[in-house]
């Protein structure tokens, strides 16, 4: 049991079942007791204030961890440009490592790529791993997990970053079962240790209502998912060069079990929601799918992305890949503009992390207000357009 | 075709409610329901057996309460359903979980298919999925919002940021998948009648044969060493006057911020 209940400390105060997210835990008489449910989150742990609960981790000497060093980011690119999150990690990687004293490597993978690295450089990569092949020219789940785990168990990196994007979800999780290593998705803040270099990998859960710091004490290497846009670009090292390794693979197309047949990118679906620095939503407010006009015209005038709420897209105003939310699409840009939008818990879970949220909503106690920087109470049919007029004859 | 789709009770988030005064999760009356994404992949399971024959085999790792899942998942059409628990299994991480459910799969002999959901409603991590395909050792295809089945070969189109991108792979093979992929069917009630009929056996460690030190908590390279609240913002500010004044106003502050 890794739990250790110490009831005399216990004063019954009940913050543990109140902050408890799963019901995993009971207190009756002053004594806690773990229900089925409990998950071990730490949650209880963390709120008690007494003292009275502790998470006993058992020792789990597996790996040598000396033997991994170096900080390594994953490379994303389209075969033309690096991914801009490959630039932000890039960055926060060059912070963290020269805390532990050591390099940043970027792993690039692909085809006719080494155009790629002066870029890579700039944006903080000392070293760069090159690996070159036909069968790498566009990803796939397959032969990129076989790479990377090669890399991996090669040169050994203590710590692995890639892009909390589909593909760096699709590879990092394949890559972690295989190499037995830890993962924590979705992070949205690192730190580390230069003591027991351990990197401390913050992220939300519970869509957004609780955030938790995990780390990985005794596999290697320590891997992450990093959310595109949270973490910032560093300085460009005008000038900077990496030190390339190129990395001979063996490849067969015929062995590979997985087949791209079309790659479809259409000029709609181009919304990239996840990556868009601005986003202007509209919600159930703008009562019908040709309104949705009035928001986009915002959208256009800002140089941003449009966005919608769940009840739009469940209302057929607008496809699905405009939706905002834990539903549909996390975002965290510089500038939120919700229009129209009350904030079910489920959208604010999918949108509060945004730098600037903007607010326009009629009913004063929408719960979007209480996500708002600025909010204004009003009519957004007004609203929105004299807003949309005062920002293009400002630019 | 043998078709296993692996599902995740979790509490019902969007009729979650933050106490104001102790700024923590108010539980109490909140439902707990089958991920939504799960539900897709019960769905497809369900589609893909109408279509090609076969069976459709539901497991969840969870706590006991969490056969009301599985029932439900047997009601919309499901033929089987294993509860898949044990307290060795509890506090486990993506990896550890990926590894009992992977374990589970081979206990229930050749598949076909494994179905998720794209990622879940409380952790969204969406690391399980491609774990699994991992431990199975089968290829995968990840936020799938079609899929056809020709003899022993898949094609999938899969939704990604900026594009489409259709892959075809051979079966066995994994695939997540996204809310757009169907609209699942609510259950009948001679369904659900038989549904609640139906024995649904749970399996522990022994079971599954898994090794218990790669199981639960003892099994997962990460562990959680704190949970906080986040820092919300900082006290809004309500501009207020006519349309506009408040503009005047809202636009001054983004330009002030380098946003317009």
């Amino acid at each position: 049991m890794p739990m250790v209940i110490d009831a005399s400390k216990c004063t019954g105060c009940l913050l543990c079942v109140r902050v408890c997210p799963y019901a995993g835990i009971e207190v009756e008489e002053k004594t806690p007791s773990l229900t089925e449910s409990c998950t071990y989150c730490g949650a209880c742990v963390a709120a008690c204030k007494f003292d009275a609960l502790k998470l006993e981790r058992p020792p789990k000497e597996q790996t040598d961890t000396s033997l991994y060093r170096g900080l390594w980011v994953l490379a994303e690119h389209n075969g033309e440009r690096l991914a801009s999150v490959t630039l932000e990690l890039l960055g926060e990687g060059q912070k963290l490592a020269q805390r532990i004293g050591e390099p940043v490597s970027l792993a690039l993978l692909g085809h006719n790529v080494e155009h790629l690295i002066p870029r890579a450089a700039e944006a903080g990569a000392d070293k760069v791993y090159l690996v070159q092949h036909e069968v790498l020219k566009d990803y796939r789940t397959g032969p990129y997990t076989d790479v990377i785990c090669g890399l991996v168990e090669r040169f050994k990196p203590e710590i692995v970053l890639y892009g909390a994007t589909s593909q760096g979800r699709d590879l990092a999780s394949r890559v972690a079962a295989r190499v037995n290593a830890g993962l924590t998705a979705d992070c949205t803040g690192l730190d580390i240790d230069p003591e027991d270099r351990l990197l401390k990998q913050t992220r939300p859960a519970f869509g957004g209502n609780i955030m938790a710091t995990i780390l990985c004490r005794h596999a290697r290497p320590q891997m992450a998912t990093v959310r595109p846009k949270v973490m910032r670009k560093g300085d460009p090292r005008v000038g900077a060069t990496a030190e390339v390794t190129d990395v001979p693979v063996n490849l067969d197309e015929k062995a590979v079990l997985t087949k791209i047949v079309e790659i479809i990118r259409e000029q709609r679906r181009a919304v990239n929601l996840a990556e868009a620095a601005i986003i202007v939503s509209g919600g159930r407010g703008i009562r019908k799918a040709e309104n949705f006009a009035l928001i986009a015209d915002l959208a256009d005038a800002l140089g941003g992305a449009l966005g919608a709420s769940r009840a739009t897209v469940d209302a057929g105003w607008i496809p699905a890949y405009h939706q905002v939310g834990q539903t549909g699409t996390t975002v965290q840009p510089k500038l939120y503009v919700a229009c129209g939008i009350s904030g079910a818990i489920q959208h604010l879970a999918g949108m509060q992390s945004s730098e600037t949220i903007v607010a326009i909503n009629i009913d004063p106690h929408a719960p979007i207000f209480k996500v708002a920087t600025y909010g204004i109470v009003g009519d957004l049919f007004e609203i929105v357009p004299a807003l949309t007029k005062a920002i293009r004859e400002l630019s | 075709m043998n078709v296993v789709v692996c599902i995740k009770q979790v509490p019902d988030t969007t009729e979650v409610r933050i106490d104001p005064v102790t700024n923590t999760l108010v539980r109490e009356g909140v439902p707990s329901i089958i991920n939504p994404f799960d539900e897709n992949a019960i769905e497809e399971g369900i589609r893909l057996v109408e279509k090609h024959g076969g069976k459709v085999t539901v497991i969840t790792m969870g706590p006991p309460q969490a056969e009301e899942a599985l029932r439900r998942a047997l009601s919309m059409g499901a033929d089987e359903a294993v509860l898949i628990s044990s307290r060795a299994f509890a506090g486990g991480d993506t990896w550890a979980t990926s590894y009992v459910l992977s374990r589970a799969i081979r206990k229930l002999g050749d598949f076909d298919l494994v179905l998720c959901g794209k990622q879940a409603f409380d952790g969204d991590t969406a690391q399980v999925g491609p774990g699994v395909a991992e431990q199975l050792g089968i290829p995968q295809a990840t936020y799938v919002i079609e899929v056809e089945i020709d003899g022993k070969r898949m094609r999938a189109r899969r939704v990604l940021e900026d594009r489409y991108e259709v892959i075809e792979m051979r079966l066995p093979a994994l695939i997540t998948v996204v809310k757009q992929i169907n609209e699942p069917r609510h259950p009948r009630l001679k369904n659900v009648m038989a549904a609640k009929k139906k024995a649904i056996p749970v399996w522990g460690p022994d079971d599954i044969e898994a090794d218990p030190s790669l199981c639960g908590l003892d099994g997962s390279p990460t562990n959680v060493v704190r949970t906080f609240l986040p820092e919300r913002h900082h006290e809004g500010e309500m501009l207020q006057g006519d349309t506009e004044a408040v503009v005047t106003r809202l636009v001054g502050k983004l330009h002030k911020l380098e946003l317009v």
